[in-house]
């Protein structure tokens, strides 16, 4: 009955959305306002609709539905009721209605903004927005349909179907699979959700992007509507890959958070692009000029977000056959090269409309380095594109699979890194439309020379790896740019308004909240890139076996193994988990407990580590392996994790920034008045 | 210095000796039941090797830490060719020859797979061609602009235009 009922509320959306989008188009060519609003209505209502249909998918696996094969395939009785809601995106079917939810919110919440300054946009976001939501909603239906059940045919087997095969009977299952072991963690039920919705609202920006391509309105009106919205979508989307990253390091126990695995990937090459359009978008509202950029940045991040989807969705990864076997795979390919190829094809005719407004003055200006900036993101982009898909084009032509793996993704991208940082350190002092060499030296000066105290003080203490210290002498390098700026920014105002430094610097940051903001996300991408240099290049490890009462060490830690035990859980697993102590210069600073838990229905083994967390780094421990009888020895492997926490902590600095920069102006008279401060700065000299 | 040369000759040969027997018994000694009671080597020694492997069933996971059996066992068999007196090359050309380049990190730089290696570089350096060639045509565009504004009247419109911006 509610499957019944979730089945035909989709297939209701659909038609809807189908209706938003031939009334949006019929609108916008005969020019009749009432057809436009009922598209915007439409759209309006896609979302309380899937809404109705999810809700109805979360029932069914809440209640032990496991005739419906969905939810036989993600929980099962013994799973705890929260995880059995969350499962809704444990699965392909699922995860493809979670999305479309998302994507139907979005939708509707764009529909909701005052349109009175933009009013010939509104057809064509609502064609865009409904398409990209038509696409996902027929693939559900068609192909991967959550609400399908599983039936006995008269041959004697089980087949999964919607509606009754003719003489078949409906098959319910005493318990159902359960959730894959790996997806029963808090990191895992949110990291998806932030994934999908820094995906989802990439798609708002596009569909401006392209009415304004639509519509030749070719200022830089769409770009000032959807800042916000790429600035929230970037800012889900970073939490969902820092979060993606925790869980790796918390449950897939090989002591590293990033992997360059091609899951992870496909989620990061739409932040790429998505991160050189927040740059570059800027010097479209300050100069008029990359109109046309712009306008591919944004077409590649929406591809890229499909793309990604495709990837993880689509069994492409494993190989090529296993592609064409499914067929959401041809057609996620097809609307990927549809959209794509539109999207160019609009652009190009509208190339002439989009000439830029201003020209490029000088090489030394922040415009030049953020061109700068943008090729490094995007060559960045091409090599991850070029490893996640080399595998696939080499099965393909040669037959022979190849694994392009994290020596490939370090060795090239590495110094794109690098150069990001030196980008980062320089951009901020140079000014719009031309920098005088001696004023950009004047400035950096004393930010460089004190940042090359850490590389010289930690090379005196015994670094010595090249790479490191050129990397810590950039982090230091911004981080020093990056505090002298709030420094003059504050001094200008405590001169000019007579505030106290406290105040003028909170002044400073509120007034101008989208260049603060931005250097407050720098600062947090300057931590989390001495995590990933300390963990990158200092981590140590080692393995070994251990009776009980011995000891292992590991710089300046020992572990003794203390003792082991095995036992069923409730949620049908074996653990087997150790009790170690670790003692730090000989004081004893935690008790830990790696474990390896069987699940055995999915015949799975886990290996959760045990983490001693400090700001120093991480003492990581392994439960390898153990002999079943008496339990007298185990091997443990052991990760020392230097400044590891730099990372995590970073990240929290990067999402404040991110907040501070997206804040929305309460006075907006008061926020037309202000002076940059880099006026005020010139003005005070 | 003459005179030394009668005795260094057998000194010569005497390494040799030793080094040639030490090589043949590297070379004819088969993986024998004596060499058991050598130390084996430890497992970080293991982990080296597997580390800069992948198992074609795990996908993506390295070998030094998947957890499955088949895995154990390939570490098993790295064990085993390191107390052969294997190098670390041999027994990474043995995996590939009995599984193919995937169980490599990284495929080698031959033959299709070099343009693994070769695509990003190149796309970067076209990439900076491409903008150094706009900045180049922007600039003569702006040339003739170039010597009108005063540096000062050029900051006080821009600041204009900055406040009218805001408004719209």
């Amino acid at each position: 009955m509610l499957a019944n009922l979730g089945f035909a509320v989709l297939v209701i959306t659909l038609l809807v959305s189908i209706y938003g989008i031939a009334a949006a188009l019929y609108g916008a060519r005969t020019r009749r306002e009432a057809w436009v609003l009922s598209a915007r209505q439409a759209m309006l209502l896609t979302w309380p609709l899937v809404t109705l249909s999810a809700l109805c998918l979360v029932a069914l696996l809440v209640t032990n539905h496991f005739e419906v094969e969905f939810v036989y395939s993600v929980t099962s009785r013994s799973m705890p009721g929260y995880l059995k809601a969350t499962a809704l995106w444990g699965g392909q079917a699922g995860s493809l209605l979670f999305w479309s939810w998302l994507m139907a919110a979005f939708a509707s919440a764009a529909g909701l903004r005052r349109w009175d300054r933009d009013r010939e946009f509104l057809p064509w976001v609502v064609v865009v927005a409904l398409v990209t939501l038509a696409f996902f909603l027929s693939l559900i239906i068609l192909f991967e349909n959550p609400f399908a059940r599983l039936w006995a045919a008269p041959a004697g087997e089980t087949v999964k179907a919607m509606f009754a095969p003719s003489g078949a009977v409906l098959v319910t299952p005493g318990d159902g699979q359960g959730l894959n072991p790996l997806l029963r963690h808090p990191g895992m039920i949110i990291h998806p959700p932030m994934l999908y919705l820094g995906f989802v609202s990439f798609v708002i920006p596009y569909a401006f992007g392209m009415a304004a391509l639509i519509t030749r309105r070719t200022d830089d009106r769409w770009i000032r509507v959807t800042r916000r919205w790429t600035l929230v979508a970037w800012l889900f989307l970073s939490m969902g890959l820092v979060l993606g990253g925790r869980w790796a390091y918390d449950v897939l126990g090989w002591g590293g958070y990033w992997g360059w695995d091609p899951v992870e990937i496909a989620a990061f090459m739409p932040w790429l692009t998505g991160t050189a359009f927040l740059h570059s978008v800027m010097i479209q509202e300050k100069r008029g000029m990359l109109k046309h950029w712009n306008m591919v940045l944004v077409i590649l991040t929406y591809c890229l977000v499909i793309f990604g989807t495709f990837l993880t969705r689509s069994g492409v990864l494993s190989s090529v056959h296993a592609f064409a076997q499914s067929a959401i795979g041809p057609a996620f390919f097809g609307f990927i090269g549809l959209s794509f190829a539109a999207s160019l094809a609009l652009l190009l005719s509208r190339w002439n409309d989009l000439r830029g407004e201003n020209q490029l003055t000088s090489l030394l200006s922040r415009e030049s380095l953020f061109l700068l900036n943008n090729l490094l993101f995007v060559s960045i982009l091409v090599a991850c594109f070029w490893g996640v898909i080399f595998p696939l084009i080499s099965e393909l032509f040669t037959g022979q699979k190849v694994t392009v793996g994290p020596p490939f993704y370090q060795s090239t991208t590495g110094p794109m890194f690098a150069g990001l940082l030196l980008l980062m350190g320089i951009a901020p002092l140079a000014a719009w439309g031309r920098t005088a060499g001696r004023s950009l030296g004047r400035l950096i000066i004393w930010p460089l020379g004190a940042s090359l105290l850490v590389p010289l003080g930690l090379g005196l203490s015994g670094t010595h790896n090249p790479a490191a210290l050129l990397g810590f002498w950039l982090a230091a390098f911004v981080t020093s740019v990056t505090l002298s700026e709030f420094w003059r920014g504050a001094l200008a105002r405590r001169r000019i308004n007579k505030e106290a430094l406290p105040v003028a610097l909170w002044n400073l940051a509120g007034r101008n909240r989208r260049r603060y903001g931005g250097y407050i996300i720098h600062l947090g991408v300057v931590l989390m890139a001495i995590g990933i240099i300390g963990s990158e290049f200092y981590q140590q490890e080692t393995q070994g076996t251990l009776a009980e009462g011995q000891q292992i060490t590991l710089g300046k830690y020992v572990m003794t193994y203390d003792s082991l035990a095995e036992f069923n859980a409730p949620d049908d697993r074996l653990v087997a988990r150790a009790v170690t102590t670790v003692y730090r210069d000989g004081q004893k600073v935690a008790e830990l407990y790696p474990r390896r838990d069987y699940y055995y229905t999915s015949q799975q083994p886990m290996t959760i580590p045990g983490v001693y967390s400090s700001l120093e780094g991480d003492f990581y421990v392994l439960l390898v392996g153990w002999e079943p009888i008496g339990s007298s020895g185990a091997t443990f492997k052991i990760y020392l994790n230097p400044l590891i926490n730099f990372l995590w902590s970073g990240s929290l600095v990067f999402i404040l920034g991110t907040l501070v920069a997206a804040w929305p102006d309460r006075d907006r008279t008061r926020a037309a008045a202000r002076v940059p401060a880099s006026a005020l700065v010139s003005q005070s000299k | 210095m003459t005179h030394h040369r009668p005795s260094t000759l057998p000194r010569v040969a005497l390494i040799l000796f030793i080094l040639g027997i030490g090589l043949a018994s590297v070379i004819y000694s088969p993986a024998s039941p004596a060499r058991a009671q050598e130390p084996t080597p430890s497992d970080d020694q293991v982990n080296v090797v597997a580390k800069q492997l992948y198992c074609p069933v795990c996908e993506n996971v390295p070998l030094d830490v998947c957890p499955t059996q088949a895995c154990a066992q390939w570490r098993q068999t790295i064990r085993e060719k390191l107390t052969a007196g294997w190098s670390e090359q041999e027994i990474k050309n043995y995996f590939v020859e009995q599984y193919g380049a995937r169980v490599l990190a990284a495929p080698p730089a031959r033959g299709l797979s070099l343009l693994v290696y070769l695509l990003p570089p190149l796309a970067f350096v076209v990439g900076a061609y491409i903008v150094y060639r706009a900045v180049r045509t922007w600039r003569r565009a702006a040339r003739p602009m170039a010597s009108q504004p005063p540096a000062a009247e050029d900051d006080y419109t821009r600041r204009i235009e900055d406040e009218l911006q805001r408004r719209e």
